[in-house]
């Protein structure tokens, strides 16, 4: 269900003029980038570190658990990335999203189902039309990102004809470790434009930028080429989405919209698996960007197992007994096939 | 010079690990009166399990089980016979501590020690000889062969007898285990020691982590909740007889949620009783924890 609001903002925003706005000189250099990200505050290791443990002990109880459980469970963007995805896996997930728990029929759907960009039409069919569940595409050579442009922008197209909602796009680590920004937000700018009304959520990679401080300079960039979403990771590399990290890229969201007024969203994905680790990046979304990313239009996580473990705590709730792996629903029933 | 005494505090036997209670509590555990006294010598401090100990136990037992179960019947005997070896080698240790727990004589003791190793063999001996017996080839009317075998049910809550500390543990641990389930054990509250003895030989045995996961505390705190979680297969009731604040049909009860196979104390009512367990076994106990696979398969000429 494509309404409005859901959209991609400031599609028609030329990035490129924008950036120039911003960063006060009249043409977009590597160096004028340059200077600008390495003049963004660095990152305090130890203090970020120290902060996000301490969000995470956190106790979040009774019907705060109840509604953080829901919320996760409405922000999860179902990820399978496999090789090995069969037409009758992506078929399981999405069926999956539409029911996450066919004993209780009240439990929220997922955001989103996250397949590679083959795999979008049978995602499409199998969610239906007026499912709310949107279908998110991996493009640019996912997860390597080490293709040409032509090539980049060509898988970007193709999923956003077959029908994504949104792409989540990786950026060329190698340029940015190699210093070179400007091409990386060449890279940005233009997939943003090729998928039209389909949001754009950027993967930087964060396990291979190494630094804190790179994290937040790659947020800072993607946010200034035009991304409607900021990710973590791919889920191909360790570590992925981390609590501090995670951290950074919620300050940068909060500064950039009191720079410019513009929401974007994060995306933390990989390695999170219990509803512990959930809450605990809710109580960080909401002391540290605030409550208005409190919203799977503002924060996603992309997660597989994820799902599973929400959905036992949820029935703990329900029913006042724990429960175990035989009361959810199994969602590859193909995968030995 | 006087040496001052090494007072420990014992830790719960989780999924192979020894982690403290998720609850922080400890409480302090004395050895049995003897004659007027009302109170024994203070022995040691015993972790107070919570639910949630309970919950990761349950965990580590569902992880333990394909790996057990799938273990050949041969193996999981080996296993228990090397368990039987372990605590032969710790026996003054547990000879002490039954003594202490259950106020015996040092021959009473040693005799009970030695049937609660004995009790490892005998099972152990079993391993690849139950399913012969409560199975077989059933005659049907048709050109079939009918064949009914016995496989483990799963993870089996197990609540220990409050009295016999270490040969009533051994008895209701040992005919779980041995089909290849994995079990939650929930102690004597009075007399954990021996069960924590017991916990460190199996540790130090061949018995896979998670396969015996064992808690220390009250029974009526944790006990609900073992018997309402439905990713629990069983749960073995003896214990419940003379535990404080247990309503055991209450417990039988909350177990029919999922259709948990339930073992109940010996007697009826508020008159259950502990058995005897000195008396030679049979394969009850081992059977009630099983359930029954039978395969049909056509027959030719």
């Amino acid at each position: 269900m494509s309404t409005p609001t859901d959209t991609a903002v400031g599609a028609s925003v030329d990035a490129t003029a924008r950036a120039r706005d911003l960063l006060g000189v009249s043409r977009l250099t590597n160096q004028a980038l340059t200077t600008w990200l390495h003049g963004l505050p660095g990152v305090d290791q130890v203090g970020c570190e120290a902060r996000a443990a301490s969000l995470g002990t956190r106790s979040i109880k009774t019907t705060s658990k109840q509604w953080a459980i829901d919320t996760a469970i409405s922000m999860i963007d179902l990820t399978t990335l496999e090789g090995a995805d069969t037409p009758g896996r992506v078929r399981g997930l999405a069926a999956k999203a539409l029911v996450p728990d066919p004993s209780d029929l009240s439990t929220p759907r997922p955001a989103a189902v996250c397949v590679y960009g083959d795999m979008v039409t049978t995602a499409k069919q199998a969610l239906g039309p007026d499912s709310g569940v949107k279908v998110a595409a991996v493009a640019t050579a996912f997860p390597s990102g080490r293709a040409s442009m032509a090539v980049k922008l060509a898988d970007t197209r193709d999923a956003v004809k077959a029908g994504a909602d949104e792409i989540d796009m990786v950026i060329d680590r190698g340029a940015f470790l190699a210093g070179d920004y400007l091409t990386v937000f060449n890279q940005i700018a233009e997939v943003k434009k090729a998928c039209g009304d389909a949001r754009l959520k950027v993967i930087m990679e964060t396990g291979e930028l190494v630094t804190y401080d790179n994290v937040r300079r790659a947020s800072w960039l993607s946010m200034l080429a035009g991304g409607d979403f900021i990710k973590t990771s791919t889920g191909k590399v360790q570590p992925a989405a981390t609590l501090p990290v995670t951290l950074i890229m919620l300050e940068a969201v909060r500064d950039w919209r009191d720079l410019t007024g513009d929401q974007v969203g994060v995306k933390p994905a990989g390695g999170i698996k219990t509803s512990k680790d959930a809450i605990k990046f809710l109580v960080t979304v909401s002391e540290v960007a605030g409550d208005d990313w409190l919203d799977n239009r503002w924060f996603r996580f992309g997660a597989s197992s994820l799902l599973n473990d929400l959905l036992l705590q949820r029935q703990r709730l329900t029913t006042g007994a724990y429960s175990g792996a035989s009361y959810i629903a199994d969602d590859s029933p193909s995968t030995a096939y | 010079m006087a040496r001052l005494d090494v007072k420990k505090t014992y830790k719960l036997y989780i999924g192979g690990k020894f982690p403290r209670s998720e609850s922080g509590r400890s409480y302090e555990v004395y050895a049995a009166a003897k004659g007027k006294a009302q109170k024994g010598t203070f022995l040691a401090n015993a972790a107070q399990g919570s639910r949630k100990d309970a919950r990761d136990a349950v965990v580590a037992a569902r992880a333990a089980l394909p790996g057990w179960a799938g273990a050949t019947a041969y193996n999981r005997g080996q296993v228990l016979y090397r368990v039987a070896e372990v605590m032969e080698s710790r026996r003054p240790q547990l000879v002490q501590e039954v003594r202490d727990a259950e106020g015996l004589t040092a021959a009473a003791a040693n005799s009970v020690v030695s049937q609660a190793i004995d009790r490892w063999v005998w099972y152990a001996g079993w391993s690849d000889k139950f399913v012969q017996v409560l199975g077989g080839l059933n005659p049907v009317a048709g050109p079939y062969f009918n064949i009914s075998a016995a496989e483990p049910t799963g993870v089996v809550a197990v609540l220990a007898p409050q009295e016999s500390s270490l040969l009533g543990l051994v008895s209701v641990i040992a005919p779980v285990i041995v089909s290849g389930n994995t079990c939650v054990v929930v102690t004597s509250a009075e007399r954990p020691l021996p069960a924590i003895t017991l916990a460190e030989c199996l540790a130090t045995s061949d018995v896979p982590g998670g396969v015996v996961n064992i808690i220390t505390g009250r029974a009526a705190e944790i006990a609900p909740w073992l018997a309402s979680h439905r990713d629990v297969n069983a749960i073995d009731l003896s214990g419940a007889a003379g535990a404080d604040g247990v309503d055991w049909g209450a417990l039988e009860e909350a177990s029919a949620d999922n259709l948990k196979r339930v073992l109940r104390p010996a007697g009826t009512g508020t008159a259950a009783v502990e058995p005897d367990w000195t008396d030679t076994p049979d394969l009850s106990r081992l059977q009630a924890f099983l359930e029954t696979k039978t395969v049909w398969h056509p027959k030719g000429r």
